[in-house]
């Protein structure tokens, strides 16, 4: 089992929908964010191009966040989700500097918070909390090990793309372009 | 200068309750993590869910609020069941939470007083600020008759002291929602199609093949599920055709964008209409069966080609055909979208009519992938003594002016509460419930001079607002999470209902609006209209009606019924009559002539920006409504402040940085009261500026919002009416730009 996420940019419309939904499921306080909404534009008017992607966590094969963290807090379980174990983590900040999409952020409660894909819903088998809400569903989620699963259809259908490759991380967060 | 009714920010009062309730959230949060750090990640555990619908906008989505251990809200997401929102709310929807959350809610009555030369509010019982207001509509009505109290509104809140008007005696009940956003479309589509559009709008946008935007953001305006079966389209390959200024989310997901100059769309419409008709590409059996006035049309639009139009609008000819020739293919599952604000120029119903004209020749109207035949649930009104007969009604405040308005108009009802010869009817109180007059509203001077001249205002809401301050009294509702509010019955594809009931006991003394009305009628001897403890009663017994109930409604929350109307569609060659005059779709509007009004489209141009003048173009942003939300703490969370768009080659021109703040001055030397950021971007054309709707507060006691951007409603202070309905032409101002500080000039 492999969990993973496709996100269709033709789709997005950036609403932001996805944050405050991640927000209200898992209590993150107001004023962080473990997903959030980039645009980049391109072009000069009248040709210009845009694009929106929601990021997030990329619960990378190799990641660098695991490997550095002192005290084992940062880790994998089953299906490839990389969580905290708030209790166990001291705060060090090594994993928020060690991350090449920013995915960390320093809880005011002390501990590192970051996306869980919903950890506690995709193990009932629903969907990530963002996914659920997504009004322009342009969201994918599922089990890359599994060929018919909505993920391993919508990477086999579009072209795709990760962020940062160059860093090897193998990231988990796949955009449809 | 001093005034009766100084602007009073609440800020003195209630700071108690601001604290407490700030308290009460955290330590339900704290709760869930620290009673297991492990429950940081699984979110709540415990949560118990009731059905309600949303109103942080009009679309109303139905969905579940869910509460914890302690009967906080904690989160909410929509009903899987419901056609507005499929399941999945809009972000503003999610972020409903945070109105209920909010600190800086309204918790007590307020009443104005005079300390020494200082005006303040006092917080004060229900029971005496009832009293007080009730007393005043005895005074008003007994002075000048029930009529000249007025009923400003927007949501659910209106319903009910809307219905206490009625028993009062007014039908003087007006929303900005029509004059100042959709009311051209309705004229323009019932002129047309004897039909207008309402809400939501029945665009069958999930089968459709082209869907034509004039100007509307749809995804950047959030109606839910617009935006999601635009979104299916896509998947299914639709052709997308925008027409806007700015490279708008939607303009990018288009195959067609045409970066018009602002002010000129109607010589585009009537440019495609040439196209369709010269190339013969309209759906000739259903322009033969259904519809009236082609000849006239044709010889109307004849000289108008994309070669007239391309001087005007800056589209080229080539694109023009291309992009009409593509609505064509795709007829008749094509949509020109009516849009939802569209009081722009002036002549607004005229350009919604050559909308509604361009879907007439493409047979669009009751087709597959066009315009679907809306049926809504009628709900039996719960049986009340009849209202009287008001002695006149918003139509006398027109001064004989727009004839064909079909819902009173805001700016007139503010005209005819400001003293003058010409009024024959004069408005004396306002009730205002749920609509944020000052960040709502085209020139404020206008409104201030009529809130100055009226002797009375009350105000409903839940939140302390620019419009609060100027109120006598201030009547605090509980939000749409804590109450009980009349059923929605919209129009869909097939008939729905859903409930709203309280999730949560209503924080501090707040109260639902259907209490404050029966209170205020017992009080004003109309008790006889108010026959029930508890609105649910009012609910249980229509359900009833219905064939449900208010115990099964509150599992389910959304009920579909049967059609009853007939098919979603016109079936090929069926016979159908149009509520128009002729019976058919009128491109030569009878009504239109009948009235004194062209009866085809005529393109007239508008005033254009003077030198360093840009012209100040405003729309929404997904995650805020109007002005509501820009204080709601996660909404907020998402998007701060509105900026300024400007364009590189502009921003070059005067110096001005992305990330730096400038003051914006109107034409008529309006300056924004706050700096506003500036986003110097590729996606605005040269010649216009852009900003969202809704920022800007001025009331301190919005600690978040107070400060946080421009509010573009304050620059609007030139308007050009609509002579047809009355609705406020917006989009003819124009700004530069003052990088010092005004105020710090004026010191100097």
């Amino acid at each position: 089992m492999r969990y993973a996420m496709a996100i269709d940019t033709r789709k997005c419309v950036g609403c932001s929908d996805c944050v405050v939904a991640c927000q209200t499921e898992n209590n993150v306080p107001i004023g962080y964010c473990r997903d959030w909404v980039t645009e980049t534009v391109d072009g000069s008017y009248p040709n210009v191009e845009i694009e929106l992607r929601s990021e997030r966590c990329n619960h990378c094969d190799n990641s660098p966040c695991v490997r550095c963290c002192p005290t084992g807090a940062s880790h994998i379980v089953e299906g490839g989700v990389v969580l905290v174990t708030p209790h166990k983590c001291i705060g060090c900040g090594a994993c928020i500097e060690s991350c090449p999409y920013d995915a960390r952020y320093s809880h005011p409660e002390g501990y590192v918070d970051k996306c869980t894909f919903c950890n506690h819903r995709i193990t009932k088998g629903e969907k990530p909390a963002c996914v659920a809400v997504c009004p322009t569903k342009c969201m994918y989620f599922g089990d890359l090990d599994d060929p018919n699963s909505e993920i391993s259809n919508a990477l086999k259908n579009r072209k795709h793309k990760v962020l940062a490759p160059e860093a090897g991380t193998n990231p988990h967060i796949f955009y449809l372009v | 200068m001093k005034t009766r009714r100084d602007f009073i920010k609440i800020s003195a009062m209630g700071t108690v309750g601001a604290a407490l309730s700030g308290t009460m959230l955290s330590m339900a949060r704290g709760n869930a993590s620290t009673a297991d750090p492990n429950l940081a990640h699984d979110g709540f555990a415990r949560l118990k869910r009731t059905p309600t619908y949303c109103e942080i906008c009009f679309w109303m989505c139905a969905g579940w609020a869910y509460t914890d251990e302690n009967g906080k809200i904690v989160k909410i997401t929509g009903n899987e069941n419901d056609p507005h929102c499929n399941g999945r709310l809009c972000p503003r929807g999610t972020g409903g939470v945070g109105m209920y959350s909010d600190s800086d809610r309204l918790k007590k009555p307020l009443i104005r007083v005079t300390d020494g030369d200082k005006q303040t509010f006092r917080e004060a019982s229900w029971e005496e600020a009832l009293d007080l207001v009730a007393g005043k509509m005895k005074e008003i009505k007994e002075k000048y008759g029930p009529e000249s109290f007025a009923l400003f509104n927007h949501g659910s809140a209106g319903h009910h002291l809307g219905y206490l008007l009625q028993a009062y005696g007014s039908t003087n009940i007006v929303a900005p929602s029509y004059a100042q956003c959709r009311g051209p479309r309705e004229v323009g589509f019932q002129a047309t199609f004897g039909s207008g559009v309402g809400s939501p709008e029945p665009t069958d946008i999930r089968d459709t093949n082209c869907l034509v935007l004039i100007g509307s953001h749809l995804g950047e305006n959030m109606h839910n599920s617009q935006v999601q079966e635009m979104s299916d389209a896509i998947d299914k390959g639709v052709t997308i055709i925008t027409v806007d200024p700015r490279f708008s989310t939607v303009a990018s997901k288009s195959k067609f964008w045409l970066p018009i100059k602002p002010a000129t769309d109607l010589a585009l419409l009537l440019a495609w209409i040439n196209v369709i008709i010269t190339e013969k590409l309209y759906d000739r059996d259903y322009v033969e069966k259904y519809t009236t006035g082609l000849d006239q049309l044709a010889k109307h639009v004849e000289n108008m080609t994309p070669e007239w139009a391309y001087g005007i609008t800056t589209i080229k000819p080539d694109l023009i055909r291309k992009s009409a020739r593509a609505m064509a293919e795709a007829a008749p599952s094509v949509i020109i979208h009516p849009g939802r604000h569209v009081t722009w120029y002036g002549d607004d119903t005229q350009r919604s009519r050559a909308m509604a004209i361009l879907n007439g020749l493409l047979g669009s109207w009751g087709r597959r992938g066009g315009f679907y035949f809306k049926e809504s649930k009628s709900i039996p009104e719960h049986p009340h003594p009849p209202f009287p007969k008001p002695a006149w009604s918003w139509k006398e405040t027109l001064n004989g002016k727009y004839p064909l308005a079909g819902l009173a108009v805001s700016n007139a009802l503010i005209d005819a509460s400001i003293p003058s010869p010409e009024n024959t009817h004069q408005i004396k109180a306002w009730l205002v419930a749920g609509t944020n007059l000052p960040l709502t509203m085209p020139q404020k001077d206008t409104l201030l001079k009529a809130m100055q001249s009226i002797e009375f205002m009350a105000v409903v809401d839940t939140m302390p607002m620019e419009i609060t301050g100027y109120a006598d009294v201030i009547l605090p509702e509980c939000t749409y999470l804590e109450r009980y509010d009349e059923l929605r019955a919209s129009p869909n594809r097939e008939p729905f209902i859903a409930l709203r009931m309280p999730a949560a006991e209503p924080v501090g003394d707040t109260k639902p609006a259907w209490w404050i009305s029966k209170q205020l009628g017992e009080r004003l001897g109309l008790g006889a209209y108010f026959d029930y403890e508890d609105f649910s009663e009012v609910i249980d017994w229509q359900l009833k009606q219905v064939g449900s109930s208010l115990e099964e409604m509150q599992k389910i929350g959304v009920k579909k019924f049967e059609r009853k109307s007939g098919p979603l569609y016109l079936a090929d060659g069926a016979d159908y009559t149009f509520h128009t005059s002729s019976g058919k779709i009128e491109f030569y509007s009878t009504e239109l002539a009948a009235a004194g009004f062209d009866p085809m489209p005529v393109y007239t141009p508008h005033p254009e920006p003077p030198e360093s003048f840009y012209r100040l173009n405003y729309g929404r942003a997904p995650m805020h409504t109007f002005s509501r939300t820009a204080n709601n703490p996660n909404l907020h969370d998402l998007k701060k402040e509105n900026d300024v768009w400007i364009n590189p080659k502009v921003a070059k021109l005067w110096g001005i940085k992305a990330g730096q703040y400038i003051w914006l001055k109107n034409q008529d030397g309006v300056i924004s009261d706050f700096p506003v950021m500036v986003r110097v971007t590729e996606r605005i054309r040269w010649d216009s500026v852009y900003m969202v709707h809704g920022f800007g507060h001025t009331d301190k006691k919005l600690s978040r919002a107070y400060g946080r951007g421009a509010s573009d409603s304050d620059l609007i202070t030139k308007v050009q009416i609509d002579p047809i309905m009355g609705g406020t032409g917006m989009r003819g101002n124009f700004v530069t730009f003052l990088t010092e500080d005004p105020q710090k000039e004026a010191k100097s």
